[in-house]
């Protein structure tokens, strides 16, 4: 299978809306939203990043189901290393314990 | 071509040119794996010579041989050169690298210069921690655990880390360049369910390298930015917390045990149906089991930590999931033992090796169950039970199997065979002499003897004692293969395309293959382990074919 | 990764099927199964990457989780202005090199070589800034170290975040300058001709990494300078 060759138009429409974002989340920083100022920053990356791997990354045209699982894979094991050891950090202070 | 009337050698990749600069730019997938073959062996006489020391050591209760300065050093260095300088590249970097481009028909790696850069990583990171080694060694343990690592410790760790951080990026790139291989580099008509179980498990230990190994690079980092500019991520006084160390270095080493075991295993899946004469019984659950460990061994390194001071209810988490990482382990044993059950058994070197695999493997997998039991490890986490069961994994398990593939793909690898009583004679000493180093060391741990002690109490004498005769029976056992294969590659016979009538690829060439592998691209329709298609195995010491 | 076309003596100039004849390696059927093995092979060394910043991540993760307040105050005093505007000087230079992959793809020399020049350029202004925003720091005493001092409700926590910032953003500026380098090489190689609509693993593979960079920093921003809705102007 060749490479699909994006339209140009496509990579431009990618950056205006990245750029969108990024003035959405400097101006939703200014305002506090309490502890909702960190999910929502966090959302809005995580959208950028998408269109980032998605269009400049070519995931979007890649045939191969070998990169997206691959992809996935990482997307997968960051989360196991963040999860698990929340499940320590997170869980000390259940324990009545001086000092814990 | 000459008319002489002797036997011309056919061209191989070993004489297909000659010279020290053919060896050490070289881009052959064959020759790089001796390269490591040579490396690994003597950073495995380092290791263990430091091992001996040890031993010799413990054979008094008192500290009277080294000060316990110097002795800390020892169990440092040892664990360091055996764990990644040995274990962790050995049986990828030497039998997967010679191997899978010939397992699936291919010229060679898809990157062979990456390839021949891991190699330089090995050595680079060996040469920084032989470095650390003669200028005083480390004495922090292999686990290098804050704060005594990033603060406390007066030796050698940035050397040591620096030099597991290069070596590490040697795995990392041995593992994409497995990973990529096996994708997109199969002959036509490999599909994934025909190939052999030993391209599996060396993928799954890809999985492993990749995804880990990174982490273990970044807390080594840290540790040495934590020692060198005093930032505290790890030290409790700035803020920081020790237990983050060893929550991202478990992250990496205990995944790392099983790039060490899974390589092995898929030794086994070979040598069993070839010496059986019998498909591997259960070949998809085996596959899968391969795939579990790795995606599994992800899940349960906090069990490294039960006594560390973390939280009781995480520490209930990773004590279930560590009992489900067994079970993967424990389908491979079953289908191991299913495959024989009726098989044809011929009992050579190899198969010694793999037999004996099985039954310390599962010794020491039974062990980890009792370790990731709460209750019992905190009774004896820190004592030698804990070090008799990694050494029955470790020695017993990834070991055997190491020495079970040397000697069934040395005739292919070498194009001689080795003398086949020796070899047996070997791997018997080899099984006797383990049992009786770390089988009382079980015994010792379980009554309280704790590990990383020179100085112990006098009723643990005797223990100690019979281990350190096992361990000078287990020295001899290794160094006999160093002669007799070494012996063949001048004396030996001449070993044939396929001295075991064995199924794979590998066996349609060569014996030593060319450089390219194959004359033509194969275009693969059998099932893997035809062994019901296949001739038998030639006698011992049967005419075997001539070059 | 396996790219680089330095075998032996190659043609300059733009004649693709000569050019493609040299660039593929022996061990590969064609330059359809080079290119796919090459492609794979960077996205699963960008994943090694993700785990490497991962454990950062999860340092950063912890520690904010624990000290959230410590955190907050250490965060206004980073310069917003700056991170916003690297940001957005980090998307930019991904656009040129999609740009420069899409030239890449046709054969359209002198824009591969001007669109990666354009990337190389805001790298370079990206690392300006972040060394402008160094200095301030350590003006200010906000370096960790002997050094440092902070008012706050938690000094030792909001050196921690210091610390982090200082690590992170070290490890992404040390892969900036790698990026920055692997840019004017491919730029210069561009520039020989080297190559074609068949074969240009190099800009692909070397365009994967920017971007990889660029959504590194895609998180750190938030992470770093938005945990306050009090900035410093």
């Amino acid at each position: 299978m060749a490479e699909t060759i994006v339209r140009k138009r496509t990579y431009f429409v990618v950056w205006a809306i990245l750029m969108v974002l990024t003035a959405l989340t400097a101006a939703v920083s200014f305002v506090n939203l309490g502890q909702w100022n960190a999910p929502v920053a966090l959302a809005i990356a995580s959208g950028k990043a998408m269109l980032v791997a998605l269009f400049f990354m070519h995931l979007r045209y890649e045939h191969s189901k070998i990169i997206w699982l691959w992809v996935l894979a990482g997307l997968f094991w960051l989360t196991i290393l963040f999860f698990l050891s929340m499940t320590d950090f997170g869980t000390r202070q259940f324990l009545n314990v001086p000092g814990k | 071509m000459a008319t002489a009337t002797q036997v011309v050698e056919k061209e191989n990749y070993l004489n297909v040119n000659y010279g020290i600069k053919s060896w050490l730019l070289t881009t052959d997938h064959k020759r790089i794996g001796l390269l490591y073959l040579f490396t690994i062996t003597m950073f495995f006489f380092l290791g263990g010579f430091f091992a001996l020391l040890i031993r010799l050591e413990l054979l008094t209760p008192s500290g009277d041989m080294v000060q316990t300065d110097i002795y800390n050093r020892l169990f440092t260095m040892h664990g360091i050169v055996m764990i990644f300088l040995f274990l962790i590249p050995s049986i990828p970097a030497v039998f997967g690298n010679f191997f899978i481009p010939m397992m699936i028909g291919a010229r060679d790696m898809a990157f062979p210069k990456i390839n021949l850069l891991s190699w330089y990583l090995l050595l680079g990171g060996g040469a920084l921690i032989l470095y650390s080694i003669v200028t005083g060694g480390t004495d922090t343990g292999w686990t290098f655990y804050a704060p005594f690592s990033t603060q406390y410790s007066n030796s050698q760790v940035i050397a040591a880390a620096l030099g597991i951080f290069v070596a590490g990026f040697s795995s990392i790139l041995t593992g994409l360049n497995f990973i990529v291989t096996i994708h997109r580099m199969r002959a036509p008509g490999l599909t994934w369910v025909r190939l052999p179980l030993f391209i599996w498990s060396n993928y799954a230990t890809a999985i492993i390298q990749v995804l880990g190994t990174p982490v273990l690079a970044i807390t080594l980092a840290l540790v040495f930015l934590e020692r060198v500019f005093h930032i505290g991520f790890f030290n409790a006084q700035l803020g920081g917390d020790p237990l983050l160390f060893q929550h991202l270095f478990w992250f990496y080493s205990h995944p790392a045990v099983y790039i060490m075991i899974l390589p092995s295993m898929g030794v086994i899946s070979e040598v069993i149906p070839c010496f059986a004469r019998k498909r591997i019984f259960g070949y998809a659950f085996v596959a899968m089991s391969s795939i579990a460990i790795a995606v599994f061994g992800f899940l349960v390194w906090a069990h490294h930590m039960f006594v560390s001071g973390m939280s009781v209810y995480a520490a209930l988490v990773f004590s279930l999931l560590s009992y489900a990482v067994a079970v993967p382990s424990a389908v491979k044993v079953f289908n191991w033992t299913a495959t024989m059950y009726k098989g044809s058994i011929h009992l050579r070197t190899p198969m010694l090796y793999a037999l004996g695999f099985i039954g310390l493997f599962t010794m020491g997998g039974m062990t980890g169950l009792f370790l990731a039991c709460l209750g019992i490890d905190v009774h004896v986490t820190d004592t030698y039970f804990v070090v008799a069961h990694f050494h029955y994994i470790m020695v017993g398990g990834a070991v055997m199997g190491y020495m079970a593939a040397l000697h069934f793909w040395w005739p292919k690898i070498t194009g001689k065979m080795y003398s086949e009583v020796w070899g047996k004679v070997a791997a018997v000493i080899i099984f006797l002499g383990f049992n009786l180093t770390f089988f009382p060391l079980f015994v010792a741990g379980y009554m309280g003897m704790p590990r990383r002690y020179h100085v112990y109490a006098p009723e643990f004498q005797v223990l100690n004692v019979f281990s350190t005769a096992g361990a000078s029976i287990l020295g001899i056992g290794y160094l006999l293969p160093l002669i007799y294969l070494f012996w063949s590659l001048r004396y030996g016979k001449p070993a044939g395309d396929n001295p075991w009538s064995a199924a794979g690829l590998e066996w349609t060439a060569a014996s030593p293959p060319p450089t390219h592998n194959f004359e033509e691209t194969p275009v693969v329709t059998w099932e893997a382990y035809n062994y019901h298609e296949l001739p038998d195995m030639p006698e011992e010491d049967a005419g075997v074919s001539r070059i | 990764m396996s790219a680089e076309s330095s075998h032996g003596s190659f043609i300059a100039g733009n004649l693709a099927s000569s050019v493609s004849a040299h660039a593929l390696q022996h061990q590969f059927a064609d330059l359809e199964q080079q290119r796919e093995s090459s492609t794979l092979g960077m996205w699963v060394f960008l994943i090694t990457e993700v785990m490497f910043f991962g454990g950062m991540f999860a340092v950063y993760l912890i520690n904010r989780a624990l000290h959230p307040v410590a955190f907050l105050e250490a965060s206004q005093h980073m310069l917003f202005w700056a991170g916003a505007v690297n940001t957005i000087v980090l998307i930019c230079s991904s656009l040129f090199v999609a740009l420069a992959v899409h030239a890449a793809q046709e054969g359209h020399r002198k824009q591969i070589v001007c669109f990666l020049l354009l990337a190389l350029l805001l790298g370079l202004v990206f690392l300006g800034i972040k060394g402008y925003e160094y200095h301030g720091h350590w003006v200010e005493h906000k370096v960790p170290g002997p050094a440092f001092q902070f008012e706050g409700t938690d000094p030792i926590h909001s050196e921690v975040f210091f610390e982090l910032y200082f690590v992170m953003t070290g490890f992404h500026a040390l892969h900036m300058l790698i990026g920055v380098g692997l840019v004017a090489a491919i730029a210069w190689f561009a520039w020989r001709g080297h190559y074609t609509p068949a074969y240009h693993n190099a800009v692909d593979n070397v365009g994967l990494y920017w971007h990889f960079v660029d959504i590194i920093w895609i998180f750190l921003f938030p992470l770093l300078y938005l945990i306050s809705h009090k900035h410093v102007p």
